[in-house]
Parts: structure tokens; C-alpha cells; sequence
């Protein structure tokens, strides 16, 4: 098999002083899609900002496409193909939505277009002139995603793009993720909400005290679901 | 012709004369507020870049036999480079360290600065002529223009406009609000955030200078020119709102244009109208009138 195109190992992070990751190890084949499953403070959302340059000290080994980034700052780490949509989604306020649509420059050749874009989510072409911010929760979340796929990243990193959203959007945003794994997109996943993961990935890890714990294809999923209920505590 | 018993050309002569005062606050709280939004840092260095413009003109005047025109270009980006520098070597270790830090730093380095200039040049001011092309006065009937005064209001005006345009409606404007708003997010797009934050403290350092050019053929060039003009100019940000454009522009116009009022009508409180209007305005509005809260 050939190199995976992310290859975590033995990362661990740190906030100033507090320990966040303590040795996490994970690969990515290109064109997957895979999710961080676990409960909250697991380590899901600092993996994400780990790999992406967003933590205080890394150490350990990130290779992206066989370059190492756990010494890089994360504009570099941008830049090398990797794009991240924040939980918090991390809409402008002082921007309007096609400026936000248009903020992050493009790293690489074969971005997808603004239309192409539009054409996944409608709702941001008929307010492209409003404030970032006075868009709701779902349109939001589409403006948050659909950003990233304008700069030619190959791997997306995706924390909770579910979260807080009513089931008709998040059926959407499913819809979209496997969308996007068609155009040959690689992305990472995080996630808390079981089904919708089972709907969209391809494998998934399970992460519990900064490390990951478990390892699941999904196809597997429903006969490993007892082992998964004591990680994840539902 | 009198208005409220006071002689036309003693009114118009105060208005103009605030709104002068109110282009140079508007250059020096705008950088001022440029710089704050994204470095978060409160630059009390601004004074003194604001006399090193005027002495850059001076110094290209009577060294190298630059006049005034090619000193309104030249004396900006130099001063502005050495903004830069500044930027480079000091104020930016200090980003990760509470904000007192960078006032305090850039306290001390203007005193260093303005002291430096002191010694070596004295504190009684140089003269700087007005350029041939703006001598002269223009007569508009109720009272005689300066054209140089005019010229000043005109360029601290438009300069101001260019500045917001460019804020507000380029790409690198946007990445400028985005990244006042979470830098840590743009540079996770890929924008190398920290050089942005460099140019950003050269160019607000540069505008600051601009206006020490403005201002050589105004008021002597001396060392203290400055520091006379920071104190109004910070409390004009303070009434603005810190960090807002708009703000410092109109809030800087509008109070050269009050004081000046002030002085036909009430002459004893001129000098102090200004700080009375922000304690109001604090009281009323602790965030500013253009701030947000």
C-alpha cells in the first residue's frame, strides 16, 4: 500500500502547561474519510489543532504527503494543503459573506470554484451581501465549510460540523461531506454524534485522555458497538 | 456680518483653524486605531514618529535639497522603515505578554526618541517654509483662506478616505478585519499573520509621519511637537472607540472643529473641552461613540 497521505505519530500537545495529547497516532489514506469519535475533553478537537499548528508546544511526528509539520507554523501548514474549519466555525463578523467566502487565498491549482460552491449550498448565494455572522446556525456552518474548498487544500479537517443543528441541516451537511469524498477530497472528521459519523465515514478512531484508544472500519461499527459505548459513556 | 454677536472672520477664522487641528488628530488617531485593531497594541510612539516626519522633511530639505513634494513621499516610507524595525526587534516579542507591556515599551521608546532629537537639535524649532505652489491666500469674501490650510484639510481628508477604502473594501483590508477580529484562524489559512502585523505598525507609523510633513510648514519643527499633540489625540481615540476608523476619523474632525468653536465662544475652556467631552463620553459610553462594546 502506498503512503498514507497523513501520517500522526506519537503527537503530543500542550496548552502552556496543561498536557492536552499525550502520544496520538493516526493515518489517513488519500480520498478517506475519517472520524475522531470519543466523549468531551477526549482530545478530539485538540488533535485537529495540534496537526493544524493551533496548540502551544507539539512534539512527536505530523508527515502531510511525506513533509513534517509538527515544528511548522500553521500558515505554512495551510499553505503545504491542509484546510481546518473551526468547532466554533470562525465566521468574520466585520466580514461580509462573500468576503468571507473569499478570505482564505488559494494554496493550490484545483480549488473548487465560488459557483461550484453555490451550487452545494444555495442559501450562501442569496446572502452573499450579509454580515458573516447574521447568517444562521446552519448557514453558517455551509459558509464555514464552503470557504475551504475554494483554496486547492486536498485534506480537510471538519470539527463537528453537526453540532447544534437541527436533523434536516445535518442531513445536508452529510450529504455534502460525502459530496466532497466523490470530488476526492480527503477529511478528517470530528465528531460526537454516533450516527451521523456512521453515515459519512470510512473508519474511525476513538480517542479517551489524549490518546486514541480504539480503531474501527466502519462496516464494522454495529458489531463493536458495546466495546465503543464504555469509551464514549452514552 | 455677525452671528450671535461674534465678527464672521473670527468665527470662520477658529472653524478653519479646528478643522485643521481636527485633520491632524483624524491622521494620528486613524494610525493610531490601525495599529491598535490588529497589534492590540496602545502605540505611545505615535507622537514622536509624528515629529520625526517633520524632522524627515527638514533633514531631506536642508541635508539633500529635497523640497516638500518629494518629502510627502519619502519622509512616510523612512520613518515608516523604522517603524518596521522597531516592530521587528521589540514591540513584537511583546505580543504574547499582557498589553501594559507594548504601552509601556512604546512610552519609553518615544521619550528615547523625543530626547534624542532634543539633544540634538534643541527645543526652540526650525522654521519650514511653505512649498511656492501653496503660498498665498485665497480671499472668500467674509475671510482670507491660507491656501496651505486649505491644502491641509483637503489631503488629511482624502488620505483618511483612502485609508478606509482600503480597510474596507480590498482583499488585503479583509484580511485585516478577519484578522483583527482572530488572527490565529487567518493565519490557519495560510496568511503569514506576523509580517502582516509588521507592515501594519510600518504603515500606521507612516501616516503618522505623513502628517509630520503636513504639519512642518504649520507649526516650527521641534521635538516636542509631538508629544503637545499625542495627549488630545489620545483622548480623541478614547472618544472614537478604540480601534474604529470610521470612528477616529469623524471623531478626530468633529472635535478639532468643537474646540475651535470653543475658542470664539468660550475661549477660557479651549483647552480642555476636549478631555471634558470624553469623560462624558466614558461615563455615557465607556466603549466609545463608534466602539463596540
Amino acid at each position: 500500500m502506498a503512503e498514507p497521505m497523513l501520517s500522526v505519530k506519537g503527537l503530543e500537545a500542550w496548552y502552556g502547561e496543561s498536557h492536552v495529547l499525550h502520544g496520538v497516532d493516526i493515518h489517513i489514506n488519500q480520498g478517506e474519510v475519517i472520524t475522531l469519535l470519543g466523549r468531551n475533553g477526549a482530545g478530539k478537537t485538540s488533535t485537529l489543532r495540534a496537526i493544524m499548528g493551533l496548540t502551544g508546544r507539539r512534539s512527536g511526528s505530523i508527515k502531510f504527503n511525506g513533509t513534517e509539520l509538527v515544528a511548522a507554523r500553521s500558515d505554512i501548514i495551510a499553505r503545504a494543503g491542509i484546510a481546518y474549519c473551526p468547532e466554533e466555525r470562525g465566521i468574520f463578523a466585520s466580514l461580509d459573506v462573500t468576503e468571507n467566502l473569499m478570505l482564505p487565498p488559494q494554496i493550490a491549482p484545483g480549488g473548487m470554484s465560488v459557483e461550484e460552491i453555490y451550487t452545494l449550498f444555495p442559501n450562501l448565494k442569496e446572502r452573499a451581501r450579509s454580515q458573516g455572522t447574521k447568517l444562521s446556525g446552519g448557514e453558517q456552518q455551509m459558509l464555514a465549510i464552503g470557504r475551504i474548498l475554494r483554496t486547492g487544500a486536498k485534506l480537510l479537517l471538519l470539527d463537528e460540523p453537526s453540532e447544534g443543528l437541527a436533523p434536516v441541516i445535518v442531513q445536508q451537511i452529510g450529504v455534502t461531506i460525502r459530496e466532497l469524498k466523490k470530488r476526492g477530497f480527503t477529511v478528517l472528521l470530528v465528531e460526537q454524534n454516533f450516527r451521523f459519523a456512521q453515515t459519512v465515514a470510512d473508519r474511525h478512531y476513538v480517542m479517551d485522555h489524549g490518546v486514541v484508544v480504539d480503531h474501527v472500519a466502519n462496516h464494522e461499527l454495529a458489531a463493536s458497538m458495546e466495546r465503543l459505548h464504555k469509551y464514549l459513556g452514552v | 456680518m455677525d452671528f450671535f454677536g461674534i465678527p464672521a472672520p473670527l468665527l470662520f477664522g477658529q472653524l478653519l483653524l479646528g478643522l485643521i487641528n481636527g485633520a491632524f488628530y483624524a491622521l494620528l488617531s486613524l494610525g493610531l486605531a490601525v495599529i491598535f485593531g490588529m497589534l492590540n497594541v496602545i502605540n505611545f510612539t505615535h507622537g514622536a514618529q509624528f515629529m520625526m516626519g517633520a524632522f524627515a522633511a527638514w533633514m531631506l530639505l536642508n541635508f539633500f535639497g529635497i523640497g516638500y513634494w518629494g518629502a510627502l513621499l519619502l519622509a512616510p516610507i523612512i520613518v515608516g522603515i523604522t517603524g518596521i524595525i522597531l516592530e521587528r526587534l521589540m514591540i513584537a516579542k511583546l505580543y504574547k505578554l499582557d498589553h501594559l507591556y507594548g504601552l509601556l515599551l512604546t512610552f519609553g521608546i518615544g521619550l528615547i526618541i523625543e530626547g534624542l532629537f532634543r539633544n540634538e537639535f534643541g527645543s526652540s524649532g526650525m522654521p519650514y517654509r511653505i512649498p511656492a505652489e501653496l503660498q498665498g491666500a485665497w480671499d472668500l469674501g467674509f475671510m482670507f483662506m491660507p491656501v496651505y490650510r486649505g491644502w491641509v484639510v483637503v489631503v488629511a481628508f482624502f488620505a483618511c478616505l483612502a485609508t478606509w477604502l482600503v480597510i474596507e473594501k480590498t482583499k488585503i483590508g479583509s484580511y485585516l478585519r478577519a484578522a483583527t477580529e482572530n488572527p490565529a484562524l487567518v493565519q490557519a489559512f495560510g496568511i503569514n499573520v506576523p509580517r502582516m502585523m509588521t507592515l501594519t505598525y510600518g504603515a500606521g507609523v507612516a501616516l503618522a509621519a505623513f502628517a509630520g510633513v503636513l504639519a512642518a510648514p504649520i507649526y516650527s519643527v521641534n521635538p516636542q511637537m509631538g508629544s503637545n499633540l499625542i495627549i488630545i489625540v489620545f483622548a480623541v481615540v478614547v472618544i472614537g472607540g478604540m480601534g474604529s476608523i470610521l470612528g477616529s476619523v469623524l471623531t478626530g474632525f468633529g472635535l478639532g472643529v468643537i474646540e475651535g468653536l470653543t475658542k470664539v465662544f468660550y475661549p477660557e475652556a479651549s483647552s480642555t473641552v476636549i478631555f471634558v467631552v470624553m469623560a462624558i463620553v466614558l461615563l455615557a459610553r465607556p466603549a466609545g461613540l463608534f466602539g463596540r462594546a
